[in-house]
C-alpha cells in the first residue's frame, strides 16, 4: 500500500532524493546467462528495478499465418510481475505493457540481422519483476544483451535510457517518484555505434533548449550503460569458455 | 501447451535406471535436488521469496491489500493465490491467460496453505464485515525444470514467514496505518512433497525428464505435527493402496527435512 511522502525530490544543493547528483545513473549491474531454458537471457537492477529477458529463438512461428517469408519475426513482450509495484498489478497485459511491447519491439528490431533467418520468429519476453521507474529502457537493455547471450547476429546493441526535468533541473536516469512528480519524462533507446536512436518518447514540458540538453543527457546516460553491457557479455563469454574447457 | 520431446532412448534410459533403484543425476529414489532459499528479495513486495529447486527456479511475491471479506465468512481475511508461468521459463510456457497447468499449480499450493490453517486469517480482520486484509500470494515461474509443486509450496511458505505485515488502527469506519510493520501471523509450516511413479516405483522429486516418463504423481502437503492437510494425484496413471501408504511415509520424512531448510532452529 503506497504511503505518502512530502519530501522535496531535489534540495537547495541539487542533490535528488535517493542521493544522486541530477547528472547521474542509478547503481546498474547486468549479468548475462541467467535463464538456464531460454536461448539467450539477462538479468538487470538498475536501481530498485529488478528486470529478466529471455529471449527464445530463432525458432518456428506460432501461429503459422504470422510468418514472414522475408525475414524473421520480432516479437518482444514486457509483462510485470503482480508484486512488482506498491499497489498488486492484475497479472492481465494492461493497455500499458501492450503498447510497450509494441515500442520496445520496433526498438530492438533495427538491430537484428532479420533477414537471415526468413520463416521464423524470435521471442524477447521482458519480465519485470520490482519496478522503480525507467523499466522499458532497463528492459530494452537487458533484452538486447539476451538477443547477444542467443548468439543471434546483431548490427548493435541496443542501450536505453531516460532523462528528464524535475524540480526545474535537468535529470539522467529517473526513479518512480520523480517520473510521476516531475515535469518531464524523456525515454530513449540508442544503438550506440551506429549511433542511431530506436526509442524516442516524452511526456511533460519542455523547451526547445531543455529538450536538446535533455536528449544529450540521455546518450550519455546510454554509453554508459553501454560499457556495462558489453562488460556482462565478456564475462559471459569468459564464463562459456572456462566450462568448455574445463570438459 | 506443447510438450518438450525427450528422446526415446533417454526416456527408456530414464525408466530402465529407476528400475534398478538409480537415476540419471545420480539422486537415489528419495532424494530431492539441491534446494535454494533466498527470501526478502523483492522490495516493493510485502513479503518475497527465490527457491532453486536444481535448475527449476520460481519466485514468490506477496502483496496485502485492504479488502471486502467474503460474506460467509466476515471475521476472516482472505488468501488467494495465482500462478503465472510466464513465457520466459520455458520453450513450452505461452502467453495470455493461465491456462490449466497453471491453475492446477496454484490451486495445489493454496490448499496447502489454507487447509494447514498457515495463515491465522482470523486476525486479518480490520472491520467485521467490512474491512480485511487480502493476502495475494503470486507464484511467477523463472524456469521450469520439473516438480514447479513442490519449489512453489516451499516458496509461497519461505515468502509467508518473511512477510510484514502494516500496523494500523480504525478510526470512524476507516483503516489508518500507522508507522511500522508486524510479522505475518503464521501458526504451521506446510510443506509439499511430490512423488511420481515411474515403472512401479516412487520416486521423490521428479524432473522435467522423469515428469515426461512418470505413470502418474502423488502430491501431499503436510503440517508441522506430520499430519496430511492436502493431497492432489496428477496424470492418468494410477496407484495401488500399498503405494500411497509408502509414499505418504516417505512425504512425511521428506516434509522434516524440507522444513528445517524454512524454519531454522
Amino acid at each position: 500500500m503506497p504511503r505518502k511522502t512530502t519530501k522535496k525530490l531535489i534540495d537547495k544543493n541539487g542533490i535528488r532524493a535517493d542521493g544522486r547528483k541530477p547528472e547521474e545513473l542509478r547503481p546498474t549491474k547486468i549479468e548475462a546467462g541467467v535463464i538456464r531454458n531460454a536461448d539467450g537471457s539477462a538479468y538487470i537492477e538498475q536501481g530498485k528495478n529488478k528486470i529478466l529477458a529471455g529471449v527464445y529463438g530463432p525458432k518456428e512461428v506460432h501461429p503459422k499465418h504470422l510468418t514472414l517469408l522475408d525475414r524473421a519475426l520480432l516479437r518482444c513482450r514486457y509483462h510485470m510481475a503482480p508484486f512488482s509495484v506498491e499497489e498488486r498489478k492484475s497479472p492481465a497485459p494492461s493497455r500499458r505493457e501492450q503498447e510497450l511491447s509494441k515500442v520496445i519491439t520496433w526498438a530492438i528490431e533495427p538491430s537484428i540481422f532479420l533477414e537471415q533467418f526468413p520463416r521464423t520468429s524470435i521471442d524477447v519476453f521482458i519480465e519485470v519483476l520490482q519496478a522503480n521507474g525507467g523499466t522499458r529502457c532497463a528492459g530494452i537493455t537487458a533484452a538486447s544483451v539476451a538477443l547477444a547471450d542467443a548468439g543471434i547476429p546483431m548490427r548493435d546493441l541496443v542501450t536505453a535510457c531516460a532523462a528528464g526535468k524535475v524540480e526545474g533541473h535537468l535529470v539522467l536516469d529517473l526513479m518512480d517518484v520523480e517520473d510521476k512528480m516531475g515535469e518531464a519524462d524523456l525515454p530513449l533507446a540508442l544503438m550506440p555505434n551506429l549511433n542511431a536512436i530506436t526509442l524516442l518518447q516524452m511526456d511533460g514540458g519542455l523547451t526547445t533548449d531543455e529538450f536538446e540538453r535533455v536528449i544529450n543527457l540521455a546518450l550519455t546516460g546510454c554509453k554508459q550503460i553501454h560499457t556495462l553491457q558489453k562488460e556482462a557479455l565478456k564475462a559471459r563469454y569468459i564464463a562459456v569458455k572456462k566450462a568448455v574447457e574445463k570438459q | 501447451m506443447t510438450q518438450i520431446i525427450i528422446p526415446y532412448i533417454t526416456q527408456k534410459q530414464i525408466a530402465e535406471s529407476i528400475s534398478n533403484g538409480k537415476r540419471l543425476d545420480g539422486r537415489g529414489l528419495t532424494d530431492y535436488r539441491e534446494i535454494q532459499v533466498e527470501a526478502g528479495i523483492i522490495e516493493s513486495a510485502e513479503g518475497s521469496a527465490r527457491v532453486r529447486l536444481g535448475k527449476t527456479e520460481v519466485l514468490v511475491g506477496i502483496k496485502i491489500e485492504v479488502g471486502e471479506p467474503f460474506s460467509d465468512i466476515p471475521n476472516e481475511g482472505v488468501l488467494t493465490v495465482n500462478a503465472e508461468l510466464v513465457p520466459l521459463a520455458s520453450p513450452t510456457f505461452e502467453t495470455g491467460p493461465p491456462g490449466q497447468e497453471a491453475i492446477e499449480l496454484a490451486r495445489v499450493v493454496d490448499r496447502g496453505i489454507r487447509e494447514s490453517k498457515a495463515i491465522a486469517v482470523e486476525k486479518l480482520c480490520a472491520i467485521p464485515g467490512k474491512k480485511v486484509f487480502i493476502i495475494f500470494i503470486d507464484i511467477y515461474v523463472l524456469n521450469h525444470d520439473g516438480n514447479l509443486i513442490d519449489a512453489s509450496a516451499l516458496a509461497a511458505l519461505a515468502a509467508l514467514l518473511n512477510t510484514k505485515m502494516f500496523k494500523y488502527q480504525v478510526k470512524d469506519g476507516e483503516i489508518e496505518m500507522k508507522p511500522g510493520y508486524t510479522q505475518l501471523p503464521i501458526r504451521n509450516h506446510p510443506i509439499a512433497v511430490t512423488l511420481a511413479k515411474i515403472n512401479e516405483k516412487l520416486i521423490v522429486d521428479p524432473e522435467l525428464g522423469e515428469e515426461q516418463v512418470m505413470d502418474t504423481r502423488l502430491t501431499m502437503a503436510i503440517e508441522n505435527d506430520g499430519k496430511i492437510c492436502a493431497m492432489q494425484k496428477g496424470g492418468s496413471g494410477y496407484f495401488t493402496t500399498q503405494q500411497i501408504l509408502e509414499a505418504t511415509r516417505i512425504a512425511q520424512e521428506k516434509s522434516i527435512e524440507l522444513r528445517k531448510l524454512m524454519v531454522k532452529g
